[in-house]
């Protein structure tokens, strides 16, 4: 027993015939059908390239648009001649004309001799598909589809809707299940003719011919109704993209095609000779009783689907530039914001980067330039240390920085006196972790050697600019991991807050801090404070900062470093 | 109707072009075409004419505005080129585009055209092992009508002039390096197309007003219809739809590069002469920049510089994508 192969050509006959004369020459008959729109000279070129073979022929053709019945019409006509003119053929396997064999034809023999009653067509109920174009799955068989989805998707869409209106079914037939699946089946003689010899059938066609996409249904249903014993799945490879178009197979693919062990791929390029050149001079490279693992092939490309669709989280490029909010990951790692820390202690920036092992900025958005660790003028990627590009465009100097650094945590300083142009930006990221002291700002105004008039004007430019910013990081909107402590409050107890950032950049490190950042004196801060509010300025960020140095009188909170027990 | 304006213009320009040589007629259905504007390149043509060969072009359209280095002559000869030649204004002509989209209107129609200067080296996913002509196929069947490439400014190590270009070089031989994360997107809300900016030039010619600093999106690669026209350089496209070569959801579309062989020995040539002609962009105020910025430092290299490997290292550093193609 054999089986009989059935081609449904449109495009590269040259392709076509060569695959179909390999098919014949082992062993195997073939029907041929070539789309109607094909022009004569290209068809009688290839009825003459093939006709020294004997056990090849064509059948009436027909105009095989996409999705429409003229396609299932022509696979009936060729499969009919194929069931009458050959009566050794067991199986039928429908291919396309750009299809290509991967294994010895002999396998595929042995492989349905070993399974003789095994119909293999994908068949799934309309509830369990989730790939259906267009949202349509049931109502592919109860609507009517007048309208090319492809020419006129617009009328195709408003006559949907119109008949959801109105409330339009067409009625099922009696009887009738309706599946979906592959188009590339094999199926036994006895199924096939079933379906084709069914006394119904008039009645059948009928109704399958105002489906839409009957290819995809009309046998995945049908078979239902006759077949002992249905093998859900295709022998074919063919992968599918998010546009409902298949994946092309190129030249480099030749590795992945020989281990997928499949029996048949599609759909190659017709230009891929080194392919066709393999696949269709190998002989016996497989093992022979092996099943067919498309599952490298399949991750390749539903990868591909994925960066199609979701793309590299923070990255902003020619090809990917999503609209704000809809970033699918504003940035490409986690990242952590520090507020009024370096402001608060001597050598915030160098012990943290020692304590937790990850890169530490300054001010990255300093109005002088941007503070990289360790002082360098240029940073991964070649980003410069300029004001002037920085504040061109700060987001995407902050997303270029994220994404050069990916892999590797980056922390960095903000206070009032930056560029404050990104504030919603790094608000709404749900990559950041923002610790804010508030009021901290006012330190170093306290060291400052300004005239006190001026330090009365740049608190209050600070102190509004950094209420504004906390507004919007207590908004409803922000998805930042957000903690602010006032500057009081923190000066208190300051141990506890840097070991909570501590763990939460190095969770696995997860030990008690041995060393503390120097606190910056504060003696005489209290009066400081209180002079500005006596000058008419009231600072409120700071919370109930004490006029005397009492807390700061409390021993071994002044000058040294915090001992750990 | 601004495409129709720049139709107009074309049309009316054509009048600036003689024939050198015009083999037009070998061109047949699905030829990929090439279309370029030059002046005085002939070290470069070789390597620019086999290397576009390699990929699968089919035929060449050259304008030759002046040259007077042979490229006319050398041009002529070559069996897949046609060429044209004129000695208007560079500047008048909107830098080229004008003569180009007449070319491209009365000869691009229904082909794939790739628009490319003859420094730019054009890149794309699976360049290594698959021609061009796999991608137009592949953006035929996805209905996708014009594909992005980034301009990407390659530079030498060491002072730009160091080693000389020798006619018929690869020029990243010498001119391997590049920087892999320093670019500005903004959206032109007017034409729909992304504004890049940055790079080598950025930071060192512009990094005081970067508003002036080059633009590097381009959109080279187009299945080209006689409605179609560039407005400036290949950076955008009529009609908008065009220049919507990047996804706004979150995905990623298919995209390429230009490699930019720009930064060789022949520059500061290059540059001196251009200040001369003032045929430039913006009153060649990004000559004037280079040339004041080679006096000073002629080294574009720096310690974060990429060495250019290929695409692959390309994608993975996010200048390009394969999208969906696999």
């Amino acid at each position: 027993m054999t089986v009989g192969i059935v081609m449904l050509c449109h495009t590269a006959l040259d392709r076509a015939a060569q695959v179909a004369r390999h098919w014949a020459e082992r062993g195997c008959p073939v029907v041929i059908h070539v789309d109607r729109r094909v022009k004569k000279a290209p068809y009688q070129k290839l009825i003459a390239d093939l006709s020294d073979l004997q056990t090849i022929r064509f059948s009436e053709r027909f105009v095989c648009e996409w999705g429409t019945w003229g396609i299932v019409a022509a696979t009936q006509a060729a499969a009919t001649i194929m069931l009458r003119d050959f009566q050794q053929v067991r199986h039928v396997y429908l291919a396309s004309g750009s299809c290509l064999p991967l294994r010895p034809v002999s396998e595929l023999v042995a492989y349905l001799d070993a399974r003789p009653r095994t119909d293999f067509i994908e068949s799934v109920t309309t509830a369990d598909v989730g790939w259906t174009i267009g949202g349509l799955d049931l109502e592919r068989f109860t609507l009517r589809f007048p309208f090319s989805w492809r020419k006129n998707r617009r009328l195709f869409d408003a006559y949907v809707r119109l008949q959801r209106r109105v409330g339009f079914r067409r009625k099922i037939p009696k009887g009738i299940v309706p599946h979906l699946g592959s188009q590339w089946w094999c199926l036994t003689r006895q199924t096939l003719s079933a379906i084709l010899e069914d006394p119904d059938r008039s009645l059948i066609d009928r109704y399958f011919r105002r489906v839409w996409i009957p290819d995809e249904s009309y046998f995945q249903t049908l078979v239902r109704l006759y077949s002992v014993n249905v093998e859900s799945r295709s022998l074919t490879l063919s992968k599918f993209d998010f546009q409902g178009k298949p994946h092309i197979f190129y030249d480099d693919h030749l590795q992945l095609l020989r281990r997928s062990d499949c029996f048949v791929a599609r759909k190659i390029w017709p230009h891929a000779s080194k392919l066709y050149r393999v696949f269709l001079t190998e002989e016996g490279a497989g093992q022979a009783a092996a099943e067919p693992n498309p599952g490298k092939i399949d991750r390749l490309f539903s990868k591909a689907v994925e960066r199609r669709t979701k793309g590299r989280a923070g990255l902003y490029m020619q090809s990917r530039f999503p609209n704000e909010n809809w970033e699918n990951g504003k940035s490409a790692a986690p990242f952590s914001v520090f507020e009024g820390f370096s402001e608060l202690f001597e050598n915030f920036e160098l012990w943290l980067g020692k304590m937790t092992g990850t890169r530490v900025h300054g001010h990255l958005f300093a109005p002088e330039r941007a503070e990289f660790a360790g002082g360098e003028e240029m940073y991964n990627g070649a980003l410069s240390d300029s004001a002037a590009l920085r504040d061109y465009n700060p987001k995407s100097f902050l997303a270029s920085l994220m994404w050069n650094t990916r892999g590797e945590r980056q922390c960095f300083q903000f206070g009032p006196r930056d560029l404050q142009d990104l504030n919603w930006m790094l608000a709404m990221d749900s990559n950041a972790t923002i610790s804010v002291v508030s009021g901290a700002w006012a330190v170093p105004l306290f060291k400052s050697n300004l005239n006190f008039s001026e330090i009365r004007r740049e608190a209050a430019r600070l102190q509004k600019i950094e209420a504004d910013h906390l507004e919007i990081l207590r908004s409803p909107w922000t998805k930042a991991r957000v903690r602010i402590w006032n500057l009081a409050e923190f000066v208190e107890n300051p141990m506890e807050p840097l070991q909570l950032i501590v763990d939460e950049i190095s969770p696995r490190a997860m030990r008690r801090l041995t060393e503390a950042p120097r606190l910056a004196d504060l003696s005489g801060f209290g009066q400081f404070l209180q002079n500005l509010r006596n000058q008419g300025m009231q600072p409120v960020l700071m919370g109930d900062f004490p006029v005397t140095d009492d807390f700061q009188n409390n021993p071994g909170r002044r000058g040294r470093p915090y001992a750990v027990k | 109707m601004a495409r129709k304006r720049w139709r107009i213009r074309a049309f009316r320009k054509r009048r600036e072009l003689a024939v050198c040589a015009n083999r037009t007629k070998a061109i047949v259905e699905q030829d990929i075409l090439l279309f370029s504007t030059l002046r005085n390149e002939r070290v470069r043509l070789p390597f620019f004419l086999r290397y576009y060969r390699n990929m699968g072009v089919n035929h060449f359209l050259i304008v030759d505005n002046g040259s007077d280095d042979g490229s006319r002559e050398y041009l002529q000869d070559q069996p897949d080129v046609s060429l044209w030649s004129t000695e208007h204004s560079y500047k008048r002509s909107r830098f080229g585009v004008d003569w180009l989209n007449w070319l491209q209107l009365r000869y691009g129609h229904n082909h794939w055209t790739l628009v490319v200067d003859p420094d730019e080296f054009f890149i794309y996913p699976f360049c290594d092992t698959r021609p061009l002509r796999a991608l137009t196929d592949w953006l035929d069947a996805s209905s996708i009508r014009s594909f992005s490439a980034m301009l990407l400014d390659m530079y030498p190590k060491g002072p730009i002039g160091a080693t000389p270009y020798q006619e018929g070089q690869d020029p990243f031989e010498i001119a391997q390096w590049f920087d892999s994360g320093n670019y500005g997107i903004k959206r032109n809300g007017h034409y729909g197309n992304l504004w890049i900016q940055g790079g080598p030039r950025a930071r060192m010619f512009f990094a005081e007003n970067p508003e002036r600093a080059p633009a590097l999106n381009k959109i080279p690669l187009v299945k080209w219809h006689r409605d179609y026209a560039y407005v400036s350089s290949t950076h955008m496209l009529l009609p908008r739809g065009l220049n919507l070569v990047y996804d706004e959801w979150g995905g990623e579309k298919a995209s390429g590069c230009l490699l930019h062989a720009k930064f060789l020995d022949t520059f500061a040539l290059k540059a001196e002469e251009e200040m001369l002609r003032k045929q430039h962009y913006a009153n060649s105020h990004e000559y004037k920049a280079y040339k004041a910025g080679l006096n000073d430092s002629p080294d574009l290299w720096c310690k974060w510089s990429e060495k250019y490997i290929n695409w692959r290292q390309l994608e993975i550093l996010g200048l390009m994508s394969k999208g969906n193609w696999a």
